[in-house]
């Protein structure tokens, strides 16, 4: 379960070391999620249309360790854009990874670019 | 070292132990127990239980090797059969000589026999002992074989007796009850109750015979009967005793301590006797001037005694003590709490009876009207947990003091939540009081729900107190003087019938629209998925319209399971399925691999189905004439049929032909909760009707139309909203009642929950449906007439669009299936492996 969790590391733009191009813009649905692969990761990535931001995290829930969070729904609490697990609704921060309404350990995330309406996710490895 | 030597390994002996044993400060102290019935102690409470297993392991109130591991020192089979307070000695009937510095008497008591003439003979017993039991079955089996309908008595009507009566019953003997008094329970019952509890019970096969006074016990060898007058014999081959009990007080008696008139070791309120050494705590200690045939003080009494011999603390025993008992005859409610018999000087008594449902319910209210002094309740004890909280907390009580028994306020009488107790439990998974919910608003530590459930963790996890919380957040809020606004979330400052007024009356049609028009923010879990539902009942368009603003379930049209995968319903209208269609189901279930169950709402459900399988799945059922169930949906479920008149010899009416037309009607359906429904052909009510948000019941002349019920945390029975009306008067009144209820219900309200909250309840629904007092019910139809136009089955459109259809694979960027699943065998079939946290 650990070795699950320990594949997953938040990853600051400077740490990029490969921009993994993911799809075009329009294999993700406005205002919804879609889930990656790279390298044995699933990554969640969200098209926030309705702020025109991007997000990417892990795609498991630390609640009960399933693949499930590229099928939640976005939103915002106070501002912040967070995403609500299918399973339970517990819910993370998509700019921190915060666990927003309870104490989960935060949810790994990572940076998104646009270039050439081609959604890339930034790697450290 | 001092040793306390404690006499008597009953139920409240040991609560003396287990009590010793939590204090931090006992390491000076060396308990002996002695005890002497062969085995530990015992649950004596339950001891009726012994005769469904005859397992006496199962009752013990803790194995031996407790009392080890706890350094107690535990002699069973033993009795101590002289005290010598001048040396502070005990000597045991094995001859073995003891110093005590404290001695603990709780030898309980015995079964009281009254001095009738033989009674000593084979064939009588007494109900007190695991060994009374095992006495009892071996003669009963014997009596049985030599005559199948031997007939066992029971001497005494009381708490105990009635308990015994049912035990012969249930050995297979024809049960009599015989009691001296002209009613039964005299201690707890009055004449009333007694009547309607005596036709309750002889309508499960007890002969009860009161007013009767035994004169002897007829047999040569071995009780043939009894007999009351010269010709008033009752012939029974067994007996058992149970006209009272007797205090254990031998050793006081010897020892000279201070003795009650009518026996029992008096004690004062430290549980010492006269005597400051020796304590006596149980059914042997005469406390008030009275034995108390309870556990609960008993175990009171041992807390207090613990305390006085460690020097913990001055707690005393409360002078007065709360008797209040609920009879645990199975399937006999019986309860009686407070002072359940008044004189009319002290208050007023509101009474309400019913023989023929052998109910009978009187609470005593003081005169003043104020508080409740007590009560008795038979046929229906379902509010004694309540009235007596309200009882032992001295709550307020409503005005109208009879709506805390009438059935038809059930559950809404109690007032505010706010005037439980602090300690009153409110999340029992988390342990969560009513105290620490309010608590957590008032001291600012959190200022709404959300702020509360993430403290204090109530509701988290089954949720079945969330409405309980919820009142209780808003009730403390208002009392502090803020507003407290029925909002939606941090995005809208409407309730969801605003929202519904608003909608509709813009005709807004996308998420995005209503936001920017009333809304801040970017929405969230709480709001998308109530607009989706609004717009669902306005214009009835499927989830697929937008399917970003759904709910996880309605998004992927199927309901997400622990591990990720989803569930497959197809509908199966009223239950009726082909052969065929039966066949097709297994050949797809057993394709894909899929768990499959046959469900509470009488249908088939497949689990264990991947996201990216849901389409082909889906496919085959379309094309072998099946359509989504919507068992994902906050819509109509299932209407469930019983098989009514076609085929059952009592049905009155084509109970499966109704139940499949309002299925149909009314599937796809959107609205605040989920929706369920029920028809069965006759009151014998085989489609549980009337526990389903309408029920519809055949009856002579035409339908009986219930609704408002459910089942889930809170059942509910639904109410008759009319009487003997045709399908089409049915239709009509479900029409305007359905489309009423959608456009007015809070979210995630269902019906029964509505219709509490309904001022006026059903009778106010009434109006409404059928006498059209809000002029509204022509537009309530048409919009229903609307809604089940425009239905379509939303997997049919999913299946047969790409673009859906795209919705459902797992990996954007790749068809690889997820590979974290797993799943380990059940049975013949598979589930997903447990969680590991
Ligand atoms: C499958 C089934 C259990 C079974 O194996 O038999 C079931 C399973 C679930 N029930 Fe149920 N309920 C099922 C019959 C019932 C019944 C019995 C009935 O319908 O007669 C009840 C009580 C009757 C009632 O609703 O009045 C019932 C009361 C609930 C409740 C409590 C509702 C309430 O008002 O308190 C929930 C929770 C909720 O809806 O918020 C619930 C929620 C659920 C959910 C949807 C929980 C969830 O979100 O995952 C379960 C998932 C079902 C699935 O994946 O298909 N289920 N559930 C039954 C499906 C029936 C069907 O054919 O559609
Ligand atoms: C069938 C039945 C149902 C009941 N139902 C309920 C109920 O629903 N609710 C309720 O509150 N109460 C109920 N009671 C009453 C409850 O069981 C008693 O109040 C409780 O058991 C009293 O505990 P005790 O320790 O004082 O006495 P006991 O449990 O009788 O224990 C006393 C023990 O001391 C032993 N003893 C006596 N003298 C000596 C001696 N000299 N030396 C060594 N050992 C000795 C006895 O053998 C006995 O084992 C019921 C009782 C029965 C029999
Ligand atoms: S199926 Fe219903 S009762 Fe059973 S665990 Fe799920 S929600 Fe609870
Ligand atoms: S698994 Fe995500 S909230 Fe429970």
């Amino acid at each position: 379960m650990d070795t699950i969790l320990s594949q997953y590391k938040t990853t600051a733009i400077s740490d990029v070391a490969v921009w993994f191009k993911a799809g075009a813009v329009n294999d993700f649905f406005e205002n919804g999620g879609g889930c990656i692969k790279y390298k044995g990761k699933q990554i969640a990535v969200f098209n926030f249309s309705r702020t025109k931001q991007w997000f990417a995290c892990q795609n498991v829930c630390p609640h009960k360790m399933e693949m499930v969070l590229s099928r939640g729904m976005l939103g915002d609490d106070k501002g912040t854009p967070k995403v609500a697990c299918p399973l339970h609704k517990k819910t993370f921060s998509l700019e921190t990874g915060e666990n927003l309404n309870g104490d989960l350990d935060a949810i790994a995330t990572y940076p998104v670019k646009i270039e050439e309406e081609n959604v890339y996710i930034g790697f450290s490895e | 070292m001092k040793t306390i030597i404690v006499v008597g390994n009953g139920m409240v002996g040991y609560k003396f132990c287990e009590k010793f044993v939590a204090q931090s400060n006992n390491e000076e102290f060396k308990i002996i127990v002695f005890g002497e019935e062969p085995r530990p102690a015992y649950d004596r409470v339950h001891l009726s239980e012994f005769f469904e297993n005859q397992d006496a392991k199962a009752l013990e109130m803790a194995p031996a090797e407790w009392y080890k591991e706890n350094g107690i020192d535990l002699v069973i089979d033993e009795r101590v059969s002289d005290i010598q307070r001048e040396t502070k000695t005990i000597i045991t009937a094995k001859n073995r000589v003891l110093n005590y510095d404290y001695l603990v008497l709780a030898t309980g008591s015995s079964a009281f026999v009254p001095p009738i003439k033989g009674v000593e003979k084979k064939g009588v017993f007494v109900y007190r002992t695991i060994e009374d039991l095992e006495g009892m079955l071996a003669y009963a089996a014997k009596l049985k074989e030599a005559n199948p309908k031997a007939r066992a008595a029971v001497l005494g009507g009381g708490l105990l007796g009635l308990e015994a009566g049912k035990a012969v019953m249930d050995m297979g003997l024809e049960p009599h009850i015989v009691e001296f008094a002209p009613k039964l329970m005299p201690r707890q019952l009055d004449a009333r109750s007694s009547k309607v509890l005596q036709l309750k019970l002889e309508s499960i096969g007890l002969n009860i015979h009161l007013s009767k006074a035994t004169n002897q016990i007829l047999g040569e060898d071995s009780i043939t009967g009894m007999e009351f007058g010269e010709d008033d014999v009752l012939d029974v081959e067994m007996l058992v005793v149970s006209a009272g009990i007797r205090p254990r007080d031998e050793l006081g008696k010897t020892s000279g301590l201070e003795m009650g008139v009518r026996g029992g070791i008096i004690v004062n309120n430290k549980m010492q006797t006269s005597d400051e050494n020796i304590f006596a705590i149980g059914e042997v200690a005469l406390y008030n001037q009275m034995i108390y045939g309870l556990v609960a003080p008993g175990y009171d009494m041992a807390g207090v005694a613990v305390n006085q011999i460690l020097g913990n603390s001055e707690e005393l025993m409360p002078a007065d003590i709360d008797m209040s008992t609920k009879l645990k005859l199975i399937g006999v409610d019986v309860a009686s709490f407070g002072e359940p018999f008044m004189p009319a000087s002290k208050g007023h008594s509101v009474i309400f009876e019913n023989k023929t449902q052998h109910l009978y319910k009187r609470i005593n209210v003081s005169l003043d009207g104020k508080s409740l002094l007590g009560g008795i309740l038979v046929g229906d004890a379902s509010d004694y947990n309540m009235l007596h909280q309200v009882y032992l907390n001295g709550m307020a009580i409503p005005e109208d003091a009879a709506q805390l028994i009438l059935p038809a306020t059930e559950g809404g009488a109690f007032g505010s939540a706010l005037d439980l107790p602090d300690e009153a439990q409110i999340c029992s998974c988390e342990n969560v009081s009513k105290g620490q919910i309010c608590g957590a608003i008032k001291d600012g530590s959190c200022e709404d729900l959300a702020g509360v459930i993430s403290s204090t963790k109530a509701s988290t996890s089954c949720g079945g107190c969330k409405p309980m919380v919820t009142d209780l957040v808003n009730e403390t809020l208002k009392s502090l003087g803020k507003t407290v606004k029925n909002v939606i979330c941090e995005h809208f400052e409407y309730s969801r019938q605003e929202l519904f007024g608003i909608i509709k009356a813009k005709k807004l049609t996308s998420y995005n629209e209503v936001l920017d028009t009333c809304g801040t923010g970017h929405g969230c879990e709480t709001c998308k998925p109530l607009v989706s539902s609004i717009f669902a009942s306005l214009y009835n368009v499927t989830p697929n319209k937008e399917d970003v603003t759904q709910d996880t379930n309605d998004k992927f049209l199927a309901n997400i399971q622990r591990n990720g995968t989803y569930s497959v319903v197809p509908r199966i209208a009223g239950g009726e399925i082909t052969p065929e269609g039966l066949i097709v189901l297994g050949q797809i279930g057993s394709k894909y691999n899929l768990y499959t169950k046959i469900t509470g709402g009488a249908r088939i459900d497949f689990f264990g189905a991947q996201l990216n399988d849901l389409p082909a799945i889906w496919k085959e059922l379309i094309d072998a004439g099946f359509e989504s169930g919507h068992a994902y949906g906050k819509s109509l479920r299932t209407v469930k049929s019983c098989v009514g008149s076609t085929w059952c010899r009592y049905g009155l009416d084509e109970s499966v032909s109704f139940a499949i037309e309002l299925e149909n009607r009314y599937k796809g359906l959107r609205s605040p909760h989920k929706i369920k429904g029920g028809v069965s052909g006759c009151i014998r009510e085989c489609a549980e009707a009337r526990g389903k948000d309408f029920g519809v019941i055949a009856v002579e002349g035409g339908w009986n139309l219930y609704v408002g019920g459910n089942g889930g945390a809170t059942p509910r029975h639904a109410q008759l909203l009319a009487e003997q009306i045709d399908n089409e008067t049915v239709i009509k009144y479900l029409d305007r009642y359905l489309m009423y209820y959608i456009q007015t219900a809070a979210p995630l309200m269902r019906t029964a929950a509505w219709l509490d909250k309904l001022e006026g309840g059903i009778e106010q629904l009434k109006k409404i449906v059928i006498d059209d007092s809000l002029n509204i019910v022509s537009d309530l139809e048409h919009e229903m007439q609307f809604l089940v136009d425009a239905y379509e089955c939303e997997w049919k459109q999913a299946v047969e669009s790409e673009e859906i259809k795209k919705r459902f694979s797992h990996f954007v960027n790749s068809d690889d299936r997820d590979d974290n699943l797993v799943f380990v065998p059940l049975r013949d079939q598979k589930m997903p492996e447990h969680w590991k946290n």
